[in-house]
């Protein structure tokens, strides 16, 4: 076994999905298999080898940071579930 | 002969001439939707009254003498293109009816010039399918055989152009996702050089590997389409600061002093014998043209899907972070705090396929798997990179098939996802090495479904990528079938 369905469990809360348990049990046998497959990465000497992270050569692009218009509240708030002028509401954090 | 049936330049012709308005050729469109999409399921949302509003305005335009190459012309987008006016839905749950506060770069680029949007076509759920099966709108059909996959993730993309609902469409490209539809529906689409077009406004599924293209009939109408969207964008920071090329100017009829390299992994075994025949066709075609023909290697190329599942699904896990409830789509009604509220909404909105790649992203990063995994796929990703640069010494251009099949049936490979995967085998590499390549109609396999060429260009030499395609479909008849829907 590549990964354990607790292991699984651990990945779900990292992931912030309340997975049922049904889900649980397919995507144990599901990563199982998938991360076999990609094992076979490990077949290749990688000694040496600079990581890609974007294939172009890119640079950090600049602006100069001037004001510009934006977004206004009740504009961002447009798709909110529970909108407020203060904000976007949500279940209380702190008790 | 309908007016759904022009292609692209052939309705800029028409238009220019005034031998029909745009009114009248959006009209044709939206009933051909109207009576087709019912077997198809390409559409997520139609247009109808904006889009005849858009059409008279550009009608305006072209009695005023002030048309732009893209005025007038009805086309559907993808439903991951941000637009302002009309839902955007990812196809998935989670973004629901969310209506965005701004326009994608691409689609505002054809806005400004007039187009028309004919409606938001249905695809894999946030990008991530190569079947359109993972759509929460219902799998889309081929028009071909409608008991058959249009290929994914732009399968709504694909089947809307090749059933002449729309002349041309946007997709979008992580792993083959313009292409392996394209191939499967008989039709021409365009994964561009990462950087080429601006991906502001495109719902993100793995940064450094999605790319934005046209998806047409023909391979002129790509070149055209492809010239309305490429170019530098400052609200996105990957895209590339380099000069536009003019790409129709390009299209040539020969291929005298082209170097077409056959990357000899491309035709192992594994692949469908009348995919084989048909592209070993197609080299007979381009030699005869005057092309040279070299064999090259990609010796990378079996390791490219599990390097692809690792790095793309890393960078979905990020991306994916986001749909959480608070500020737009989907809200849990049953939650008591924040964490349940973050983690039943998503449970709640994401399907089971986003579901799989968000775990399978997030476990690659996760402490102490992060070196194993994610590092070591992006080394390898070097690697697959080089092969590439290696090739294009030796070749101007890549020729081999998109897919190792023609179109499967719906439900074939749903079970097993990892077999899904391995459809991708002859995209994945292109968007790993963030080169630009296209699929285009290179024949038909016994069942009567089509078979797509994959033509592969150095990076940013989308101009010699589409001659060469033009050279060959001019040479060919295959792109004048039309699927019988």
């Amino acid at each position: 076994m590549k990964i354990s369905r607790s292991e699984v469990a651990h990945v779900a809360r990292l992931a912030r999905l309340a997975l049922s348990d049904a889900e649980l049990d397919a995507l144990t046998g599901d990563m199982d298999a998938i991360l076999g497959y990609v094992d076979q990465l490990n077949g290749l000497d990688t000694a040496g080898i600079t990581p890609t992270s974007h294939a172009v050569p890119m640079a950090n692009a600049f602006r100069d940071d001037e004001v510009r218009p934006s977004f206004t509240p009740e504009w961002a708030q447009l798709n909110a579930p529970q909108p407020d002028p203060a904000g976007f509401r949500v279940p209380r954090v702190i008790e | 002969m309908s007016l759904f049936d022009l292609t692209l330049s052939e309705l800029r012709t028409g238009l220019d001439r005034r031998e029909f308005s745009s009114a009248e050729a959006t009209r044709a469109c939206l009933e051909r939707i109207a009576a087709t999409d019912p077997q198809l399921n390409a559409f997520i949302t139609v247009c109808g009254e904006s889009a005849l509003a858009e059409a008279g305005a550009a009608d305006r335009l072209l009695a005023d003498g002030k048309a732009a190459p893209m005025t007038g012309i009805p086309l559907a987008m993808k439903d991951i293109f941000n637009t302002l006016d009309v839902r955007t839905t990812c196809a998935s749950k989670i973004l629901g009816n969310y209506v965005a506060p701004y326009d994608a770069t691409a689609f505002a680029r054809l806005k400004r010039q007039g187009a028309v949007l004919l409606g938001k076509v249905n695809m894999d759920e946030f990008a991530m399918g190569s079947s359109n099966e993972n759509s929460a709108f219902g799998a889309v059909r081929n028009p071909w055989d409608t008991a058959c996959v249009p290929g994914g993730s732009s399968g709504g993309s694909a089947a809307c152009v090749a059933a002449r609902q729309a002349p041309a469409a946007l997709g979008t490209d992580t792993g083959g996702s313009i292409r392996q539809p394209a191939s499967h529906c008989g039709v021409v689409g365009l994964k561009p050089t990462y950087g080429r077009v601006s991906r502001y406004g495109v719902i993100a599924y793995a940064s450094s590997l999605d790319q934005v293209g046209p998806v047409t009939r023909d391979v002129r109408d790509c070149a055209l389409l492809l010239q309305a969207i490429a170019g530098h964008d400052p609200l996105d920071s990957t895209s590339v600061d380099t000069p536009v090329p003019d790409y129709a100017a390009a299209l040539q009829p020969d291929l005298k002093g082209v170097r077409i390299g056959l990357p000899k992994e491309y035709f192992g075994e594994g692949l469908d014998k009348d995919v084989r025949a048909a592209v070993e066709q197609a080299v007979a075609t381009c030699r005869s043209l005057g092309a040279d023909m070299v064999e090259v290697s990609l010796p990378h190329t079996e390791y490219a899907v599990a390097c692809y599942y690792l790095i793309a699904t890393a960078e979905a896990s990020s991306n994916l972070a986001r749909y959480d409830g608070v500020r737009f789509g989907h809200r849990t009604a049953t939650a008591g705090n924040l964490i349940e509220t973050f983690s039943r909404s998503r449970d709640e909105g994401f399907g089971p396929e986003v579901k799989r790649r968000i775990m399978l992203g997030t476990y690659a990063l996760s402490s102490g798997y992060y070196d194993a995994y994610y590092l070591k796929a992006q080394k390898v990703r070097t690697l697959i990179r080089q092969d590439f640069l290696d090739a294009f010494e030796k070749a101007d251009v890549l020729l081999g098939p998109v897919a190792p099949t023609p179109a499967f049936r719906l439900h074939e490979k749903t079970a097993d996802p990892l077999q899904m995967y391995l459809s991708d085998i002859f995209t994945i590499p292109v968007n790993l090495a963030g080169t630009c390549a296209m699929s285009l109609p290179c024949g038909f396999s016994a069942a009567g479904l089509p078979i797509g060429l994959q033509l592969i260009g150095k990076p940013f030499a989308e101009a010699e990528l589409l001659r060469t395609a033009y050279a060959f479909e001019q040479a060919t008849e295959w792109h004048k079938r039309k699927a019988d829907i």
